[in-house]
């Protein structure tokens, strides 16, 4: 810890980062953060954030608890609007739209650029109603499409087949695995571009967490995911890319394994074997 | 070793069970209390005939109800003027319902257990129900029908009986033409004559609209004549009928049988005799409109009148309450201002309530029910219709009287939903609107209830403001009835709180309206009861369907 530079000094190169990482094509940037700063009334909970995430990969933020990560997932669809106290500089762009523009439509964005919580949060309606929320939101009441959509999306969270005959039922009655996978059915069922997901395992038994782990590996490709974990294996298993944040700030960002295997910052070095956070 | 004792919290323990018990003990002490002294009210007592001593010597024969003993230690009663021997250490009075208030005046008498001679239950003692003048008890000489004797002696108790029950038949043909037909020609007689009127301050009464008004009146007075006929015809049949008693002093007396409701032989009735007839009297209870300055039959129009009132309440204060609490915690900024404004609500709550009252009559009876007269029903002039107290503005009272407990139990279930299901549905693309409505207040739906729970509780135990906005002794008619526009809020209502004060302390007959006090109280709890437990299923089941908040 005493030898370590001070974070701030660093500023990472996005272009080397995305070049030549994963496959070989070229990778194009769906979410691109500039100089983002964030204060929770005088306090700074982020610094000067730079990144790109690119489209249809899974993009993971580890850290020590309170480093910001979950604090920058919630800035990308605008969650951090209901923090009264929250103020933000900078931009983020997503498909090169700055989404902190005056006349962006927020509730259109978050259709965009879906959400799952740490905690699952099904409300406390049917399954299909849960399902089909977002879709009534934007005025579909067609039973038709309803139910088409429902079932692609249950389909889609790998949850079809264990809840098509209990479609009636009361969400709360799932197991948490179940709700959680729901939560992404929902969100996925407004087919949204980007998927945020916010520790989505943390609160499951490892059985649960490896199918949603499972589902995640599906869902990349159709959708740009971005995962906030705080367990390292599972950014590992997981993410194509990965970002070290570290006191509201960015420490280094790169492909996943080579971050893993060979962290270029001691910080992220120290992280990922253990020593501190 | 005292002090190991409190350190175990022992005593605390004793301390809460004893605080525990006494709340029960009062409540069944109150609910014992109504249900004994109310229920029983209805249960036909045997009547006695007393052969008692006068002061003078002579001896006097007493029929009554024994209804009330008391014991006068030896001194008491010296002090408060009887003349006790020393060999007595206590006088014992009972307390007589003898009836017949037109002969003596009074409904009830004490007498000194000690000057009894004689006391039995004959047979042939009559309780005569009457629609006037309460009970009298006698003996039934004969049946009298236009002046001539029909029936004496042992025919004449089943004559009578005959006779009565046609008569009740008439009366409720009666009753239904007076208060159902002529009540809605007179209704629409009112309607035309303010159509009139309105016409008229419009200047545009041109010859063919008074043309149109005058036929249409004169084909409601031929309604009227004939029912008036009929009526009269009516009547003539029963009052050509009279029945003829003994009092206890053997002065004969004639009733008229219009004057009558029912006649019984209490002390040949057997338990199931009196099961059935306790079973009428309580129907009649419920159902029927009340005599006699309220202190006989029944109590419906003010059991109905609660109960309106209560539901309009209900009505007005839900969607006040909760848009107020929803602009509260979801919309205002959370602040200096916004608690000062919660403050401001939970003072509110501890307004007395006559002052909403007082509130409810200075603003909206003479201010907004004054100018909506003057907006909307100038041709009724000057007689008020909103401008008036009347259930409208009564309701409306004890919505604002109520709306502090709805805002703030609803806040408070607002404030109960997870942040995690509103965060949920607002990352769906939800507005901020839609996720109230979607979601945050269905799950809030049951706190709103326990605020109208709470509310309906208040409201319908409440009487000191309703008698400033709407509530009277004696309504004629209901707030809800056939006549176009069915509702009509604009009415004077009764009212079971107001009953039981009216009944109990502003009665010309105290003594005998005193049952019926308590029966009356019983009622109003029970409704009270009714309304809550009604109340409390709707929550719970919402609380089923909602229970998130559980998990």
């Amino acid at each position: 810890m005493t030898t370590q530079e001070s974070p701030r000094s660093h500023a990472i190169d996005m272009s080397s980062v995305l070049r030549g990482v994963g496959d070989h094509e070229p990778q194009q940037t769906c979410i691109e953060v500039k100089n983002l700063n964030l204060f929770y009334g005088t306090k700074q909970a982020l610094h000067g954030i730079n990144m790109s995430m690119p489209k249809k990969r899974v993009t993971a933020y580890i850290g020590p608890s309170g480093c910001g990560k979950s604090t920058l997932l919630r800035c990308i669809n605008r969650m951090n609007d209901l923090v009264d106290s929250a103020r933000i500089e900078g931009e983020i762009l997503v498909n090169g739209e700055n989404i902190y523009d005056k006349s962006v439509n927020v509730a259109a964005l978050r259709r965009q650029v879906g959400m799952v919580f740490q905690k699952p949060n099904p409300f406390p309606k049917s399954i299909f109603e849960n399902v089909a929320y977002g879709l009534r939101i934007q005025g579909i009441n067609d039973k038709r499409t309803l139910e088409e959509t429902v079932e692609k999306a249950l389909r889609g969270a790998a949850l079809w087949d264990e809840m098509k005959d209990r479609l009636n039922d009361n969400a709360l009655g799932m197991s948490g695995g179940q709700q959680q996978r729901l939560v992404i059915a929902r969100a996925i069922a407004i087919e949204p571009e980007v998927l945020l997901l916010d520790e989505p395992a943390s609160a499951l038994d490892p059985i649960s967490t490896l199918k949603v782990e499972e589902l995640i590996n599906e869902l990349k490709e159709k959708y740009t995911i971005v995962i906030v974990t705080h367990n390292m294996q599972q950014a590992a298993r997981v993410s194509d890319y990965t970002a070290f944040m570290y006191m509201g700030e960015l420490i280094e960002m790169g492909n996943t394994s080579e971050l893993f295997t060979n962290p270029k910052k001691k910080q992220t070095e120290d992280y990922i074997t253990g020593r501190y956070g | 070793m005292i002090k190991a004792w409190f350190k175990s919290g022992e005593p605390w323990v004793w301390v809460n069970a004893a605080a525990v018990s006494t709340c029960l003990i009062m409540v069944i002490g109150v609910l014992g209390l109504l249900v004994v002294r109310g229920i029983g009210h209805f249960w036909p007592t045997s009547v006695a005939e007393f052969t008692y001593q006068q002061d003078d010597g002579t001896t006097q024969k007493i029929i009554g109800e024994k209804i009330d003993t008391s014991v006068m230690p030896l001194i008491m009663a010296r002090e408060s003027g009887f003349k006790m021997a020393d060999s007595e250490d206590h006088l014992i009075q009972y307390q007589l319902k003898t009836g017949n208030r037109d002969v003596t005046a009074v409904d009830f008498r004490w007498i000194e257990e000690r000057k009894i001679q004689h006391m039995e239950y004959p047979q042939e003692l009559l309780v005569v129900e009457r629609r006037e003048w309460g009970n009298f008890y006698g003996r039934l000489v004969a049946v009298k029908s236009g002046g001539q004797v029909v029936a004496s002696g042992e025919q004449a108790l089943p004559m009578a009986q005959e006779k009565i029950a046609n008569a009740l038949e008439i009366f409720k043909q009666i009753s239904h033409l007076e208060k159902k037909e002529i009540g809605s020609i007179n209704y629409a007689l009112e309607r035309l004559r303010l159509k009139q009127r309105k016409l008229e301050l419009k200047n545009a009464l041109d010859a063919t609209a008074k043309q149109a008004i005058v036929a249409e009146k004169a084909e409601y007075d031929v309604q009227y004549k004939q029912y008036q006929a009929q009526l009269a015809e009516l009547y003539k049949k029963v009052r050509s009928d009279s029945l003829v008693l003994k009092t206890e002093s053997d002065a004969e007396q004639t009733i008229p049988l219009a004057k009558i409701v029912r006649v019984y032989q209490p002390n040949t009735m057997n338990v199931f005799q009196k099961l059935g007839h306790y079973g009428v009297k309580f129907i009649e209870f419920l159902t029927d409109d009340p005599r006699e300055a309220n202190t006989e039959g029944g109590i419906f129009p003010a059991i109905f009148g609660t109960v309106m009132m209560v539901m309009l309440m209900a009505i007005i204060v839900t969607p006040f309450g909760v848009i107020a609490a929803v602009y509260l915690r979801e919309y205002a900024k959370q602040g200096f201002v916004t608690r000062l404004i919660r403050i401001a609500v939970n003072n509110l709550a501890g307004v007395p309530s006559v002052v909403y009252g007082v509130f409810g009559l200075g603003f909206f009876v003479y201010i907004l029910g004054g100018n909506i007269d003057q907006l909307f029903f100038p041709e009724s002039a000057p007689a008020p219709v909103f401008g008036t107290p009347g259930m409208l503005w009564a309701s409306i009272t004890l919505a604002l009287l109520t709306l502090p407990v709805v805002i703030v139990s609803t806040e408070e279930g607002l404030a109960r939903i997870p942040k995690a299901i509103r965060e949920g549905s607002l990352a769906l693309g939800a507005t901020k609107l839609e996720t109230l409505w979607r979601t945050v207040l269905p799950m809030a739906s049951p706190a709103m209830m326990t605020g109208l729970i709470l509310a309906v509780a208040r409201a319908a135990g409440e009487v000191a403001p309703l008698m400033l906005v709407g509530v009277v002794k004696l309504a004629p008619t209901l707030p809800l009835d056939g006549n176009f526009p069915f509702v009509h809020l604009d009415r004077k209502f009764m009212h079971l709180g107001f009953h039981i004060y009216d009944v109990g302390f502003q009665s010309p007959n105290v003594e005998a309206a005193r049952p019926l006090v308590y029966a009356t109280s019983l009622l109003l709890v029970l409704v009270i009861v009714g309304l809550n437990l009604a109340a409390i299923l709707i929550r719970n089941n919402l609380r089923e369907k909602y229970r998130a908040l559980e998990g």
